[in-house]
């Protein structure tokens, strides 16, 4: 780790959005993890997408667990709400949050272990709920943090660092969330910013549950020769099945993709998601095929990237509950408290 | 763009925006990081070598280098480097030992003419290798223009003294208060090479109506701050005005003020923005109370009885045509009439050398300034030698010292019978300053401090004495606080391709956005292309070779911090920050490296 103080100086013609705000405003402390590490480039990435989407910090919440990954919060936004829970129990508090507060983005960052292992049985029911978050685990394989055991989100074919195998088969996260309900399944790189940054800026303006999968390598335990999940297996193995552009709602968009192979997408708020296939035979709205797709690509040791699925029908947990419009925060004291005559009634519905 | 060679020495060089400005190109930020380490006998000895006056320098340079200076394209203003020399040179211990001595006389005589600055850094660069160097100089004591035209209460006395003296004693011979009246007979006395270092020491006049009536009142203003200096003129009218905007007018106004005037005004035929003048020289003649007047164009000197009485001016305004090119307009106003008893006239200086016959194989050119070889410095008559304001008009003295510098090399080449064009490369090295997994051997935390503003004595004392010196200086502790806002420019960002795994940590971490990984362009594109668009063209791009990903590594040179955190961030070392040392070649060999030791205060 860096022992002084990232400097304050910024580039004198560093560009503001339209919060009077530069990119360097977004950012946290300076990192601890190890100089190289891929978690330190989705921070970065996710610095680059709340500048470009221009968010007011202060109506960010940042929730997550233990690990690695989970430290990196501390690293950007450093003027929105945190949590930082015990160990894979991000999601129950995000989901708590959520329904106490739901005008807050809710970002969550979380890691392999975080989330494959301790956290699973808290992972999968914030998926199916389809809490309102974008959830981004930083997924390197390996548990860093406790010096390079496997995690259970390695590979069979990847052999840690001293060259032995691991006798467990993966879990796929982002087949699981498909499964489970989730509405936007991505996987990214996080050497690959032009892929990661629009796709998490996409996910912060879907409505529902956004996973996206960043393979984050680690630099110091599972970035040898025989790892899948180092810069360079990653890199060779990279298989584009889509780009994804954001347009917010007031901006035209700019095609720069051959006619006939792009989608345009409407959320919620209005904004444009722009969807361009790279791969013809993949669909990522069609769970039916997407998911055995998908299969064949990991049983070739490829890694698909990109948007991998698509429910165009937005539907979060407030939705399916029927809770109030407005936050409980600002729901007044007299509508919480609609005094006796009311309980009475209650009361006697009872009886 | 193809990759960048860094293995030419100017690339690193160009880095190093104030060496890189400076005509000696003294290595600054080395200096200024021995000065923060209170080591200033070293920090003395590093200018000393490159630029001869460093106490001298270090209150009078023109500084070339503040401007460049990387820190004011960062924050606002640039390190206080001329103030930091003069702590070195103010605070440094004993130095006679260290200088070089005068070895064997090695059999050739070198004539000097004209003891100022170049020459004086012809004798310094010549006399350790043996060479009997004579000094001729119409003046009893050495030191030109630095002694006649720079008043002692920005130049002490003792300081000029001191620094002239080191080189007097280090063996030249001296043939003072003797004027040159003809080369040829010069040349007659048979020395083996003849360096002409006479300044430009004739101040232009003005023929306008009334010039040669009212002559007892008007003087020039270099002949003004001479017989100044010499103790020749030693009152002045109560009422003066200046002409000019140089930095001769801004001395002349101070002295005048110094000599009893009342009310000094300084005129300028231009506007402000275009007045020759250094901004802190501008700045002490304004914080002294004079009024500068710009747009002032002098008309006419007017008499009642055969006696200066006012001085008439026509007001003006510039234009400025498509090429950039200025014109004075007369505005129409009516004329301003500024009464006063003395004018002091700083309109500019030429050279004059009505005692070089013209027959003796030195050309002179159509403006009757001598033709010099803008690499060796030799007129057309080998063995004749030209630097400083002699050779192609007023400069200053820093310019004075690289000329006197190169013009030794020359002498030393000729009379060894090499080739002059024949240039010795500078001395370069590139050293890993890496001395821990994130320590460096160099201060590269940058500090927010803002510049410090030197202390000034005080003006109802320092207004009544003509020689005593305004500015105090920084004490340790200012110059400590200042020493740390440079940002070490000369600690290179290099950069190893085939190190590189593309992990991105650089361009997330650089506080800066001066690192960009991208496909390869043009140059004008390319420079569109990253992170934030390098629009100053004067700084560099560093281009590495394609990576694996066919992308290359750009980095943008201009507002580098050198805070290194692109090293530390680097997993595989493929930034390293190492330190680039430029060492000008010299005739004379480098002085001994000092012990390296703590300085104990």
């Amino acid at each position: 780790m860096t022992h002084i103080v990232k400097p304050q100086f910024r580039h004198p013609r560093l560009a503001t959005n339209s919060q009077g705000l530069t990119r360097r405003d977004y950012e946290g402390v300076i990192s601890t993890l190890c100089a190289g590490c891929g978690h330190d480039s989705v921070t970065a990435a996710i610095v680059e997408a709340c500048f470009e989407l221009e968010l007011p910090a202060h109506r960010v919440a940042k929730m997550s667990g233990i690990g690695c990954s989970s430290k990196t919060t501390n690293y950007f936004l450093n003027h929105s709400h945190g949590f930082n829970t015990v160990h894979g129990r991000m999601p129950s508090v995000a989901t708590g949050a959520n329904l106490a507060n739901r005008d807050l983005t809710y970002l969550g960052v979380s890691g392999d272990g975080d989330t494959a292992s301790i956290g699973m049985g808290q992972f999968v029911h914030a998926v199916r709920r389809r809490v309102n978050m974008l959830y981004i685990c930083e997924n390197n394989g390996t548990y860093g943090l406790t010096k390079g055991q496997f995690s259970a989100t390695n590979d069979r074919a990847s052999k840690n660092r001293k060259g032995l195998d691991t006798p467990f088969d993966s879990i796929d996260l982002c087949n699981m969330a498909i499964e489970l309900g989730a509405g936007f399944v991505a996987r990214s790189f996080s050497g690959d910013k032009a892929q990661l940054v629009p796709l998490i800026k996409a996910g912060i303006r879907y409505k529902g549950f956004a996973l996206i999968d960043v393979i984050s390598p680690c630099v110091t335990f599972n970035n040898h020769a025989t790892s899948t999940k180092s810069y360079e297996y990653v890199r060779d193995h990279n298989h584009m099945i889509g780009r994804v552009d954001l347009v917010p709602a007031a901006e035209e968009i700019e095609a720069d993709y051959a006619p006939g192979t792009a989608t345009d997408v409407t959320l919620h708020d209005g904004s444009q998601m722009r969807f361009a296939k790279l791969d013809e035979t993949y669909d990522p709205t069609d769970r039916e095929t997407a998911l055995p797709a998908l299969e064949r690509y990991r049983n070739r040791g490829e890694v698909a990237t990109g948007l991998l699925y698509l429910d165009a029908r937005e539907a979060d947990l407030h939705d399916l509950i029927g809770t109030p419009e407005q936050p409980l925060n600002e729901i007044s004291e007299a509508e919480l408290c609609p005094g006796s005559g009311p309980l009475a009634s209650i009361n006697a519905a009872h009886r | 763009m193809r990759p960048t060679d860094t293995s030419d020495p100017a690339y690193f060089h160009k880095v190093v925006d104030c060496q890189w400005a400076c005509p000696a190109h003294t290595p600054v930020p080395e200096y200024i990081r021995l000065i923060a380490q209170g080591r200033y006998t070293d920090a003395y000895l590093i200018n000393w070598e490159s630029n001869v006056f460093p106490g001298i320098l270090g209150r009078t340079c023109d500084r070339p280098c503040e401007p460049a200076c990387r820190r004011g394209r960062v924050e606002e203003k640039p390190v206080a480097i001329c103030r930091l020399k003069r702590v070195a040179a103010d605070n440094r211990g004993v130095i006679d030992h260290l200088i070089p001595q005068a070895p064997a006389r090695n059999g050739k005589r070198v004539a000097l003419i004209g003891a100022g600055p170049a020459s004086l850094t012809v004798a310094r660069d010549l006399l350790p290798l043996g060479y009997d160097c004579v000094l001729i100089e119409r003046d009893r004591k050495a030191g030109g223009l630095m002694r006649k035209n720079i008043p002692s209460f920005r130049l002490p006395v003792a300081v000029l003294d001191e620094e002239t003296g080191r080189i007097l004693d280090m063996g030249a011979t001296a043939r003072f208060g003797e004027e040159v009246t003809s080369m040829k007979a010069l040349l007659d006395e048979g020395f083996d090479a003849v360096f002409v270092g006479t300044g430009a020491p004739r101040g232009k006049d003005l023929s306008i109506p009334g010039r040669a009536e009212a002559s007892e009142n008007i003087h020039i203003g270099t002949d003004f701050l001479s017989s100044v200096s010499f103790r020749h003129i030693e009152t002045i009218g109560k009422r003066v005005v200046v002409i000019g905007g140089g930095n001769t007018a801004m001395d002349c106004c101070r002295t005048a003020l110094r000599l009893g005037a009342d009310s000094v005004t300084v005129t300028v035929r231009s506007p402000r923005a275009d007045m020759k003048a250094s901004p802190w020289e501008i700045e002490d003649a304004e914080r002294e109370g004079i009024p500068i007047l710009d747009n002032h164009s002098p008309k006419e000197f007017r008499l009642e009885n055969g006696k200066l009485t006012a001085v008439v001016f026509e007001k003006m305004r510039a234009e400025y045509d498509d090429s950039g090119k200025r014109r004075l307009i007369p505005t129409g106003e009516s004329d301003v009439v500024i009464p006063c008893d003395d004018v002091l006239m700083a309109v500019g200086q030429d050279m004059a050398f009505p005692w070089i016959e013209r027959d003796i194989g030195i050309a002179f050119d159509a403006r009757e300034q001598p033709v010099v070889g803008k690499v060796d410095f030799q007129s057309t008559r080998p063995g004749v030698f030209f630097g400083g304001d002699a050779a192609w008009g007023p400069e200053n003295i820093i310019w004075a010292v690289a000329h006197g510098h190169q013009a030794a090399i020359s002498i030393d080449r000729f009379c060894q019978g090499q080739d002059v064009m024949d240039r010795p490369a500078p001395a370069t090295t590139l050293i890993s300053q890496k001395m821990g997994i994130h320590e460096w051997s160099y201060d590269n935390d940058p500090t927010q401090v803002r510049r410090l503003n030197v202390p000034h004595a005080d003006p109802a004392l320092a207004l009544r004495d003509l020689s005593m010196e305004v500015e105090l200086g920084f004490d340790a502790a200012q110059a400590l606080l200042e020493a740390r806002r440079c940002l070490n420019c000369d600690i290179q960002t290099v950069f190893s391709t085939n190190l590189c795994i593309e992990c991105d940590g650089c361009v997330d971490i650089c506080p800066v956005d001066c690192i960009t990984f991208t496909q390869n362009a043009d140059e004008p594109d390319l420079r569109e292309m990253l992170r934030v668009p390098a629009h100053n063209t004067e700084q560099d791009l560093y281009v590495s070779e394609a990576l694996p990903t066919a992308r290359v590594m750009v980095k943008d040179e201009d507002v580098c911090l050198h805070c290194g955190l692109c090293a530390e961030r680097c997993p595989t070392g493929a930034w390293d920050m190492q330190k680039f040392l430029y060492n000008e070649a010299h005739s004379s060999p480098a002085i001994q490296a000092p012990e390296r030791k703590q300085h104990v205060a």
